[in-house]
């Protein structure tokens, strides 16, 4: 097995942990871990992958940079929803959706 | 100097620049800047398309480097008509905005600095030429989205952006996960390399990237069954902003579909496939038309209005795939034109929705009774609207689906005719649901109180635009077809 297989493979497997974590756990906290664990997994197949003969691609390396920085400010964004949610509902969940049950307030 | 004065790169930087200068001028500033600047973007979009009618698509190398180094820039007539509609939904949105927040102020304070950011994001996304560069401004976009549903405050607003927000980050990582599949198998992200790259027999990677890239998209454009965030995203936020979000956020993601589809992964699309993506469609159509009738909320009804006219603009890609080349020619017309006119229509629709909820001082249908006597021009603009959403002539809505039925009767699907019949029916349904209790006389303890002009002024220009569009819809069909000759 050639280490860009292996590389792309861990990245396939860390993408659907992550997937999974975005679906399944109700825990805001955990969701946002999730889709860091899942945009990880993007990142090892993408350097993984662009490796040529043995040698190292720098341009995947670039993107990767640039997709940190981007998920970084995802979660920094997703954060202050989550907390702005907590200070409003008192938990870290996402709620019910009932928009017609509440009043009307605009 | 020319190249100083190209109109490319400041279509992406003009907005950038206001949006951080309205961030800077501090909470609620900037609106006059913004329609100053937006206007000015418009100009630049005529300028691009006139250039691209008389000289063809066109590349721009960002600073002079150039691809594979540096960022390129790519317009065609595809790309300068989405160009067009942003700026000109965007224009008389912000006029409205001004209005909308000095009457109803929850929100204001970040209002002007994600609206320049959010167009930025669009008219950069119009603009990319490689795979990687769309994913970058997907996510700008889709960041500058989730802060404007959450900018009102509150529980259901606060909600609703947190699950729009996990959606489109869900989304942009299947994107990227294609594109790191692409890029391992052809070294490139070039739009312009990629397609003659691609062909029927590309390995098994390649055909899973389109599926996850297209995924993706659907997931962002909220077709059906992925709508299940748009609802209260849209219904949710304040009503300039669920105006910007229905007209030309979902566009976006629609627009990439069909450029995948049409150009990079044409070799590899299938009968079977296309007609699921018009399945899909269909089931919005019927779907959202009929959960907009149960609603009891007035901006809840046009947010599903826009779960079911997302459907229509998948009915192109059944319509396209692998029919004789007019055929298809005709659908990409129809599609295109759908997209434009419910951007219009549905900005205008939403627009005269805020105006309804600000005079009334409630979001609630069965309390409209008097918005008729008190309101015209804004239920006319709502009524404008309305008939471009169920394609009466001589409106847009009418061009798009009188092309779309052309298609779809040429290449003898017709099953696709009678969902857009059906379709149109119930957007009637809705529509009149809305304008009957609207023209009934006010409730004893109801009010109905004034709106400022402005807001009853944009909107009418947003509904009658979407009417004039059928009428004179003939250019905008001569642009697109600009760089498509192939």
């Amino acid at each position: 097995m050639s280490a860009a297989l292996l590389y792309a493979l861990a990245g396939a497997a860390l993408f659907a942990i992550g997937l999974a974590g975005l679906l399944l756990q109700p825990h805001l906290l955990r969701k946002i871990l999730a889709f860091n664990i899942l945009g990880s997994g993007v990142f090892l197949i993408l350097v993984g992958l662009g490796q040529r003969d043995g040698t190292i691609d720098p341009v995947p390396q670039a993107m990767v940079l640039t997709g940190i920085v981007v998920a970084i400010a995802a979660t920094a964004l997703a954060l202050a929803l989550a907390r702005q949610l907590l200070d409003l509902t008192g938990q870290m969940r996402l709620p019910e959706d009932r928009p017609d049950a509440e009043p009307a307030d605009d | 100097m020319t190249d100083f004065l190209d109109p490319l790169p400041w279509l992406i930087m003009l907005p950038l620049a206001w949006g951080t200068l309205a961030f800077v001028l501090g909470p609620g500033r900037g609106g006059r800047l913004a329609v100053a600047a937006i206007a000015l973007q418009g100009a630049l979009a005529l300028q691009l398309a006139g250039q691209l009618i008389d000289s063809g698509a066109r590349v721009y190398a960002v600073g002079g480097w150039g691809a594979p180094l540096g960022i390129d820039l790519m317009a065609d007539g595809l790309a300068a008509v989405m160009l067009l509609l942003t700026q000109a939904v965007a224009l008389p949105l912000a006029v409205y905005a001004r209005g909308y927040f000095a009457a109803s102020p929850k929100g204001r304070e970040l209002f002007w600095p994600f609206t320049g950011f959010l167009l930025a994001a669009l008219n950069a996304l119009f603009l990319s030429a490689d795979l990687f560069n769309i994913y970058v401004t997907l996510e700008l976009l889709g960041l500058a989205a989730v802060g404007l549903v959450a900018i009102a405050g509150g529980r259901q607003p606060v909600t609703a952006a947190m699950r729009y927000l996990f959606a489109t980050l869900l989304g942009s990582g299947a994107w990227l996960l294609g594109v790191a599949l692409i890029y391992g198998t052809y070294g490139s992200v070039s739009l312009a390399v990629l397609t003659p790259l691609i062909h029927a027999g590309a390995p098994l990677a390649v055909t899973l990237a389109a599926a996850l890239m297209l995924a993706g998209l659907l997931l962002k454009t909220a077709l059906f069954p992925f709508h299940f965030w748009l609802p209260p995203a849209h219904g949710g936020a304040p009503a300039p902003v669920s105006a910007l979000l229905s007209a030309l956020v979902i566009k976006a993601t629609f627009y990439l579909a069909l450029r995948l589809w049409l150009e990079l992964f044409a070799p590899l699309t299938t009968v079977a496939a296309a007609q699921l993506l018009g399945v899909l469609g269909a089931a919005a159509i019927l779907w959202g038309s009929v959960l907009a009738l149960t609603q009891s909320r007035l901006k809840m009804l046009v947010a599903y209005s826009t779960v079911a006219q997302v459907g229509y603009l998948f009915l192109l890609f059944p319509l396209a795939t692998l029919v004789p080349p007019g055929t298809a020619d005709s659908a990409l017309a129809g599609g295109v034109m759908q997209a434009v006119a419910h951007g219009l229509a549905k900005a205008a629709m939403f627009a005269a929705t805020g105006s309804m909820i600000v005079a009334t001082g409630r979001d609630d249908i069965s309390r409209l009774g008097g918005v008729g006597a008190r309101l015209p021009l804004t239920l006319f603009s709502f009524g404008l609207a309305g008939v471009t959403l169920m394609g009466l002539p001589p409106s847009g809505g009418f061009s798009a689906k009188w092309l779309l039925l052309g298609s779809a009767l040429e290449s003898g699907q017709w099953w696709w005719v009678v969902v857009m019949i059906v379709g149109g029916l119930l957007t009637a349904a809705y529509v009149f649901k809305v304008l009957r209790r609207a023209f009934l006389p006010r409730a004893a303890g109801d009010r109905v109180a004034r709106v400022p002009r402005t807001l009853e002024f944009s909107a009418f220009a947003l509904a009658l635009a979407s009417i004039l569009l059928g009428l004179f819809g003939a250019p905008l069909l001569e642009l697109l077809a600009v760089g498509r000759e192939a």
